[in-house]
């Protein structure tokens, strides 16, 4: 494309002299081919030229920007290492891209304090890595933790697969450094909890880049635990599968992560990593327990009666890291192997009540016999939050209508069953004009009040986490092939 | 506009009175509904509002110069529980005791420990504190995951939801667990919840000295016992002690005791080291008298910070006694009854005084507030905290002169 595809609007081009005194010359990118590398996140069919993108690498540069765009009335959209997965860094063609991959200091690993202070754009797993010669983990763990940054995190309230014992960002960070949209840098929180006054690092964790930039994170540390276990058990049905699910969580056990796959997703990982899985599986379970050695040996014992109680007809365990990484290696590889059974297919995150699952599912099987669209299940059972894969042929005319039909309606059903719209992924643009299925206007009108609050001129990451008119006519998400981080082995997808 | 203006309203007594101001008139809703109805005509009427549960917070934080309507809570009882979710849904006039009733009939808790007696759910939430449980599960404001609160104008909203899983939208219940009502009245909140532990093992400890404290607390941290709990009970005078909860199976929490008891115990007479099986019936509970200051510090300077609360109350002519959980660095330093105002400053004013710790006042007693104490000492974030204050109450109507972004006291922000 030709440089004048994407000039700089005016008005941001105004700023740049300003930035470039601030972030330095290499800290402003205004060619086009250079700002359109930053074109999309995770979602790869939302895109948009950013106007200018800077790299600070101070908090003082991030305040200065911010207050620079507050201004002259420029947005502006923060980004990590943009694998979001609803748009939510997805650039603003007349605003400033405001990405953290400068802000990469761990300031400081204090095991005294069982803590670690870090830059926004420090990766999740960089964390867990510092902190493991002192015995700590970093235990919000999506599965883009290898490349994803803190900063994204606390910024969509990530979790992974092993929230339903550790819970989310929200529950491990301690203090927080925000630059509001006004362009002031205020310190909240630190080494010590419950900081007082609001709760303010609770109510901007998830807020997506809509509240101002956080610079400067406290994370808790978890202690790495004694023993872990990992299960896998087969069933011949889902509702057999999803019957030990209940079993285990009702008998009082608390695994640090129940996953499950249904026979379509079972197929697509064998076919690409050969997990083995035992044949003639319709359900898999994967049922990790962590804790002291004491307590998970009862614990295997119990979940593997419980399973087997509700029809498994095999469980292993695995109790070395070699052995538990054959067992997750299916689970793990099942959106990328989904590539292999369907030229393109949609990733869904929607949540159920976890008494509703079975009939959640089996509403998800009609639904793809209705349409003849192809559903894959692959998701963490043990909180019902869902993953479906919705399968099609983007050759075949309309089957991409159809495909995202059904996505939808899958949505609707977890929001039917008092469930959620996403789980984990956030509201970004994607899921912004669903927000009212889940929420009445009065509850929406709260939201933006509390918005307006902190960024009274809407300037930070607008048209994202809440409806708007101008973007509530788009076309919401489709995926085709395997997503580009996941191909070159920087992150898993599950 | 819901169907109560202000029929049911009746003259406030002395009963209501929050921080000793007696409110002009009370209401009691029967629902979500009539309290918004009620809020409506107050902001028709521009009526000052506070909300008062089971009444036994009514003198926890500052004293609103006049209050014109009290919302009693106690009509909005309910409790909606999924045992196989384990999740409930409640009112916020259900007492904590109910809740706590019918959960473990179906073997579940809600994994927080009041910090009063009497109290119900609403009282809990705005209040924000629970007790030294909170290592595994987190503390109250981590359970909450959905509420519906009824605005200052009478609009009732909620956010979160029912599952525990759920990022679609903000968070809003993070600003009224321990908002003090400022923003609006709790109406009811969803709860995740866990289930009843088979077994629980209590190790107590004595600890002869600061040295010996912290020493004990390090040695924890690097053992694998996992506790619920690590309590420091610091006492103005005499012995301070440490209490361990662990919780599991049964065989379980006696190999995690006996590894606290030997790993800890090291250089104490085995009778001074005990292991019991429950925990006892006052466990978490704060003094029903006297002054209270909640005390957050970085966890490795807790036995350190309720040192010297003892000591600057000493040097202050008071007793000054701590406790809480020394493994995240939540405390409160209790006064006995009628502590003087000079006393209680003294000492706030030495522990503000570190860097990384704050103190605030959660119960000051009458003549405290008489003498004019500040409550609060330095908050980060005040400036944001009025902004959104000022979004949600722009008459500045809701719990007034009872919360920070209310109170003549202004500090100036921290600035990284
Ligand atoms: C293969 C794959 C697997 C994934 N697995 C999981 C998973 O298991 N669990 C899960 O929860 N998510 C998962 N995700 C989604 C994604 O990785 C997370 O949402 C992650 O936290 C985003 O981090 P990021 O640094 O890439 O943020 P970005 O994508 O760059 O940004 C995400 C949002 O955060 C905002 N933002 C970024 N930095 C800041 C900051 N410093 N201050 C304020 N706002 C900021 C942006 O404006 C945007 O709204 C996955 C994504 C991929 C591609």
């Amino acid at each position: 494309m030709p440089e004048t595809a994407h000039p700089i609007p005016a008005a941001v081009a105004a700023l740049v002299p300003r930035l470039r005194e601030i972030c330095g010359g290499d800290g402003v990118l205004t060619d086009a081919s250079r700002r359109r590398v930053y074109d999309t996140d995770g979602i790869t069919h939302h895109r948009e030229v950013p106007g200018v993108v800077v790299l600070p690498t101070t908090a003082a540069q991030v305040a200065a920007v911010v207050g620079l765009c507050a201004g002259s009335g420029v947005p502006f959209v923060p980004r990590g290492a943009g694998t979001g997965l609803s748009g939510g860094a997805l650039p603003h063609p007349e605003g400033v891209l405001l990405a953290t991959s400068r802000m990469r200091r761990i300031v400081e690993v204090d095991p005294d304090n069982e803590c670690a202070v870090v830059e926004p754009g420090v990766t999740n797993l960089d964390v867990s890595r510092a902190a493991a010669p002192y015995g700590y983990y970093y235990a919000p763990d999506p599965s883009s933790q290898q490349v994803c940054s803190v900063g994204g995190n606390v910024a969509e309230n990530s979790g992974g697969a092993h929230c339903l014992k550790y819970g989310f960002t929200v529950n491990h960070v301690r203090g927080l450094d925000v630059v509001t949209p006004d362009g002031v840098l205020t310190r909240l929180g630190g080494k010590a909890p419950d900081s007082p006054g609001h709760d303010l690092i609770g109510a901007f964790i998830g807020s997506e880049g809509t509240l101002g930039i956080a610079t400067r994170v406290t994370v808790g540390l978890t202690r790495l635990p004694e023993r872990t276990v990992t299960l896998l058990s087969a069933f011949t049905s889902m509702d057999a599968g999803g019957r030990a699910v209940s079993d285990v969580i009702a008998a009082g056990v608390l695994p640090s992560a129940i996953e499950m796959m249904d026979a379509l997703a079972i197929e697509a990982a064998e076919a690409a990593v050969a997990c083995d899985y035992p044949a003639g599986a319709a359900a898999v379970l994967i049922v990790e327990l962590d804790g002291p050695a004491a307590e998970v040996r009862s614990q295997v014992a119990e979940v593997t009666r419980l399973c087997a109680a509700a029809g498994a007809f095999e469980t292993r365990t695995a109790a070395d890291a070699d052995e538990r990484s054959r067992i997750w290696k299916g689970r793990k590889s099942a959106f990328a192997a989904v590539g292999r059974i369907s030229p393109s297919y949609i990733v869904q995150d929607g949540v159920v009540p976890r008494t509703a699952l079975p009939e959640v599912l089996r509403r998800i099987d009609e639904l793809s016999r209705e349409s003849g669209i192809r559903v894959a299940n692959v998701f963490h059972a043990g909180d019902g939050n869902l993953h479906p894969l919705v399968l099609f042929d983007d050759g075949e005319p309309g089957a991409g209508e159809r495909a995202e039909a059904v996505s939808g309606a899958i949505l609707d059903l977890c929001v039917e069953h008092g469930g959620s719209l996403t789980g984990e992924h956030g509201v970004g643009v994607d899921k912004a004009c669903k927000m009212p299925r889940m929420y009445s206007p009065d509850d929406l009108a709260t939201f933006d009040l509390f918005r307006g609050a902190l960024d009274p001129r809407g300037i930070a990451n607008p048209y994202k986490l809440l409806p708007t008119p101008r973007l509530c006519g788009e076309v919401p998400g489709v995926r085709t092939g395997v997503h580009p981080l996941v191909e070159s082995g920087e992150a898993e997808q599950f | 506009m819901g169907r109560q203006g202000t029929e049911g309203v009746r003259a406030g007594g002395p009963r209501d009175a929050v921080c000793g101001v007696v409110p002009a008139r009370t209401a009691r809703p029967r629902d979500t509904e009539e309290l918004a109805g009620l809020l409506a005509e107050a902001d028709r009427r521009g009526w000052s509002v506070a909300a008062r549960g089971g009444g036994t917070g009514l003198d926890w934080g500052g004293r609103p110069p006049a209050v014109d309507l009290l919302v009693d809570t106690r009509g909005l009882v309910r409790i909606d529980h999924d045992a196989g979710d384990l999740v409930a849904e409640v009112g916020a006039g259900t007492p904590v005791s109910e809740l706590t009733a019918v959960l473990a009939a179906a073997g579940q808790r809600l994994s927080a420990d009041p910090v009063r007696a009497g109290g119900t759910v609403g009282g809990m939430l705005a209040t924000g504190l629970s007790g030294p449980r909170r290592l595994l599960t987190g503390a109250l404001r981590d359970l909450v995951i959905g509420m519906t609160v009824v605005r200052p104008d009478g609009v009732a909203a909620r956010s979160g939801g029912r599952v525990v899983k759920n990022v679609a939208g903000y968070d809003l219940a993070k600003l009224h667990v321990g908002g003090y009502g400022a923003l609006g009245v709790i109406a009811s909140a969803a709860f995740r919840l866990h289930p009843l532990p088979p077994a629980l093992r209590l190790v107590e400890l004595p600890l002869p000295s600061l040295a010996h404290a912290e020493r004990r607390l390090a040695l924890l941290r690097a053992g694998g016992a996992v506790p619920a709990a690590v309590d420091l009970d610091w006492p103005a005078r005499g012995r301070s002690r440490l209490r361990v909860v662990l919780e599991g199976t049964p065989a379980g929490v006696d190999a995690r005791a006996a590894e606290v008891v030997a790993s800890l115990g090291g250089g104490l007479p085995a009778e001074e080291v005990r292991v019991s099986g429950e925990l006892p019936p006052d466990w978490g509970l704060l003094p029903a008298g006297g002054t209270l200051v909640r005390l957050s510090v970085p966890p490795a300077d807790a036995p350190a910070a309720a040192a010297l609360a003892a000591e600057l109350g000493g040097a202050a002519g008071t007793g000054a006694r701590t406790t809480g959980s020394a493994r995240a660095g939540a405390l409160v330093t209790a006064f006995p009854p009628g502590a003087d105002a000079g006393a209680v400053s003294a000492v706030l004013e030495g522990l503000r005084s570190r860097p990384g710790w704050s103190a605030t006042v959660l119960r000051a007693e009458p003549h405290l507030h008489d003498a004019g104490i500040d409550l609060w000492g330095e908050v980060p974030g005040l400036e944001m905290m009025r902004a959104v204050k000022r979004a949600m109450d722009p008459g500045h109507r809701m719990a007034p002169g009872r919360f920070v972004t209310d109170t003549p006291h202004t500090r100036r922000e921290e600035r990284p």
